[in-house]
């Protein structure tokens, strides 16, 4: 992409704060907030925490999640059955829709811009900053409100488990994490490039690796630093495995086993990466691969722009 | 004034309006517009399901429903009015 | 660069394919009869839009092992999207090395099953057939579909509800727009279950009569289920045929209300003004408008509105095709798209069901006669959701 991509904001809620924020302190209107489920004012306080340093109005608001609004969907399918279909109060099921989040964010920062919400399992949180990307290089935006929520409950944390997911070291997690794409405004950290890989063979992973580096006529030496998104779970080793071989010089560092794993748990990857590129000492690029039960495969590229030669 | 308190509950719970207490809901405050509570068209379907879950009265359209629910006090008589015996 | 449409499919409550669909709209056939499809308290009462066939037969139609358990989201979407791969004669360009994409809008993905789950789960956390709730998440539809058509370029979902397929259209466009793909397959799918049904009859926007668009007396819409695809590629690829381009695609969120818009129409005007700027067009340039024209007394006055404030006194021939399919949901702008570029490709004017008198408000009269070999040359297609997300979208004649 010809345009310079810079994350200017970069907010999270996640596991790892001993309390969740005070929503009121963020979503002020009483009226706004009384309908709002736990993943909506998570959602949205995060999207707020990360504008909340910046002077324009986003141009985009995109926003990713892999199941949504599950506890109102939880709720609405509840009393339909309970209630046999009759007497159904209908706001769980408005706050059920997948977009709730991101119009709702739109709707409270009085927003007209595009909107879009992407909901594709393991790549949800890539294909929104995708579309992010390409608005700013294709000048339909100057800046982009880019994130993703998810949450977890107790079906999904039953289903989870009688899928075998825990079996062999998975964690169920949750968390939201918001970010604001910039083509005017500079900051430390770029958005260089991101790539897709759809079931590939682990043998194949190392190729996928040096085209995307190539494709940035980048060598593997010249990653400084890889956030894998390995967490523990034997199912999905052998992917990581592979990629963390492939770069054996470059410090790891990993995370989820403090945040879970959930559809959208690379946007925390991402967050991470923004926050060490911020260092003072931090290194020159950033390379997050991740992948969602062996099938969505993505690839992140960060580069610091004090070092950026143009 | 038992009634009273009772209906307010109902509305406070099914509206989610967790941060008001019955005592402190105006009887006559209006429920929907800039001064009062500022309830909207999806607060006048709950509402109507209140009605219809608690006190087993029908209202046809929410239309109808704007009329009665102006206040706390315009439910209470719609309910008084028109409770089966 | 141009970016053209090489092929369309479709399935809803008027054909199981685009010729069927084409006969439907000839004969002024709808396809809204009562609920039949499954066990409800509205079953035999409530009109709805369903595909004239239930899931074992599309699943023979697809050459699926009928014992295997998919959603009606994935069978419908497999069936146009199939349709519109095989229009672009996508099966026989193998070597031509494109790199295609599939990008699909849905509102509820897999609910139709899990719905299934949920109920025996609540009698008991370790109740509920696990093969029902695995296909719950917007993408498993998506990545059954693309498996189904040999994608694995890109894959996408979208939903932001009634405006999903015409987002996931939007989107795609602009994949191809940055070369980051050659062609796309593109639209949306949606099948009809328990939860939208009663979601929508919860809001007290279904109509118990067959709904009336743009109609004075309309009381509601009329949910519906379907899935329609276009194949969008890039206009120096070797495409064997075409139904139209692509000119624009507008995606806005009104921010006025999560259920409600306003009533002046303020985001269908900004979407339609937006969509109009974005192709470098008059208004006077639009030849017809598909609208949303749902039914709900709300969408079609909103709607009118707009349509009176952009147009002004003599706006183009426009009419919603809702009475003929019922509200498809997600699928909406990828079916309506398809119905667009029809309109395009034989002239078509295409009539709205069920109208007698005009809104009073904005007064518009929409078509309501069939007609052929009409002068179509540029089109607009509305699609608008829960949350304010309203999206046009214009085709143009090649």
């Amino acid at each position: 992409m010809k345009e310079t991509v810079y994350i200017t904001g970069a907010s999270s809620i996640n596991p790892l704060s001993l309390q969740e924020p005070d929503y009121k302190l963020y979503i002020t209107d009483p009226a706004a907030r009384r309908r709002m489920s736990r993943a909506v004012k998570m959602g949205v306080t995060a999207a707020l925490q990360c504008l909340s340093g910046a002077g324009e109005m986003p141009g985009a608001i995109i926003t990713a999640t892999g199941l949504g609004c599950l506890s109102d969907t939880e709720k609405f399918l509840r009393n339909l059955i309970e209630n046999k279909e009759e007497l159904l109060n209908p706001t769980p099921f408005i706050q059920s829709t997948f977009n709730t989040v991101g119009s709702q964010i739109a709707m409270l920062t009085k927003n007209r811009a595009y909107n879009n919400t992407y909901v594709h399992r393991g790549i949800s949180f890539e294909n929104a900053l995708l579309d992010g990307m390409m608005m700013l290089a294709g000048g339909e935006a100057e800046n982009v409100l880019v994130g993703s929520y998810e949450e977890l409950t107790a079906t999904s944390f039953d289903i989870q488990s009688r899928l075998g997911f825990f079996r062999k070291g998975g964690k169920s997690g949750e968390g939201a994490q918001f970010f604001l794409l910039s083509a005017k405004e500079k900051s430390p950290c770029i958005l260089r490039d991101l790539a897709f890989a759809f079931r590939p063979a682990p043998d194949e992973l190392p190729e996928k690796t040096a085209a995307f580096l190539l494709k940035n006529k980048l060598l593997k030496t010249d990653i400084d630093m890889l956030i894998s998104g390995d967490g523990g779970n034997e199912e999905e080793f052998t992917c990581y495995d592979k990629i963390e071989k492939n770069f054996p010089e470059t410090p790891v560092v990993k995370y989820k086993h403090l945040t879970g794993d959930y559809q959208t748990v690379s946007s925390f990857a991402l967050w991470l990466g923004v926050q060490i590129m911020g260092k003072a000492d931090s290194p020159k690029r950033i390379l997050i691969y991740n992948h969602f039960r062996n099938i969505n495969h993505t690839f992140i590229l960060l580069e610091n722009s004090l070092h950026h030669t143009i | 004034m038992h009634f009273i308190n009772e209906l307010k509950t109902h509305i406070i719970e099914e509206l989610n309006l967790e941060e008001l207490t019955p005592d402190e809901m105006d009887i006559d405050a209006p429920l929907f517009g800039n001064e009062g509570l500022g309830l909207d068209s999806i607060d006048v379907l709950e509402l109507i399901l209140i009605l219809e879950k608690y006190y087993g009265l029908k209202v046809g359209t929410p239309e109808e429903g704007k009329q009665i629910f102006r206040s706390v006090r315009t439910i209470a008589d719609y309910i008084t009015a028109n409770q089966p015996q | 660069m141009r970016i053209v449409v090489s092929g369309i499919g479709t399935v809803s409550a008027i054909g199981l394919n685009v010729l069927e669909t084409l006969h439907a709209f000839a004969g002024k056939k709808s396809g809204l009869k009562p609920l039949s499809l499954f066990e409800s308290e509205h079953k035999g009462k409530l009109p709805v839009g369903e595909v004239k066939a239930d899931n074992r037969m599309l699943a023979e139609m697809l050459d699926i092992h009928p014992g295997k358990t998919i959603s009606r989201t994935a069978l419908l979407g497999m069936l146009a999207a199939q349709e519109a791969y095989n229009d672009a004669f996508l099966p026989y360009r193998k070597n031509e090395g494109l790199r295609i994409g599939f990008i699909s809008g849905t509102s509820v993905g897999g609910m139709d099953l899990s719905e299934h789950f949920y109920a025996d789960y609540l009698q008991s956390p370790t109740k509920g057939r696990l093969r029902q709730v695995v296909s719950h998440d917007c993408g498993d539809s998506t990545e059954k579909i693309a498996f189904s058509l040999g994608i694995s370029d890109y894959v996408s979902t979208v939903s932001t509800a009634c405006s999903s397929g015409a987002n996931a259209i939007i989107a795609g466009a602009r994949l191809i727009k940055h070369n980051f793909l050659d062609c796309v397959i593109v639209g949306g799918t949606d099948a009809l279950c328990r939860f939208t049904l009663n979601g929508f009859a919860s809001l007290k926007i279904v109509d118990e009569q067959p709904c009336r668009p743009f109609d004075e007396s309309r009381q509601g819409l009329n949910p519906g289920e379907g899935a329609g695809y276009i194949v969008l590629e890039k206009d120096t690829n070797r495409y064997p045929q075409s139904y139209g381009y692509i000119l624009a695609g507008a995606n806005i969120c009104e921010a006025f209300h999560q259920t409600a818009s306003s009533p002046e129409g303020e985001g269908a005007l900004l979407a339609m003004q937006t969509a109009l700027q974005n192709a470098d067009l008059q208004a006077g340039q639009i030849d017809y408008i598909n609208l949303h024209g749902t039914g709900t007394p709300n969408n079609d006055l909103a709607e009118g509105n707009a349509v009176r404030k952009l147009f002004g006194a003599t706006p183009p021939s426009l009419s919603s095709t809702k009475a003929y399919t019922g509200h498809t949901l997600g699928a909406c702008g990828g079916i309506e798209a398809v119905f667009s570029l029809l309109a395009i490709k034989y002239g078509l004017v295409l009539p709205n069901l069920n109208f007698t008198n005009p809104i009073a408000e904005h007064g518009l009269i929409p078509e309501t006669e069939y007609r052929e070999h009409r002068k179509i040359k540029t089109v607009m297609s509305n699609s608008f959701g829960f949350g304010g997300n309203m999206s046009s979208l214009i085709f143009s004649a090649v």
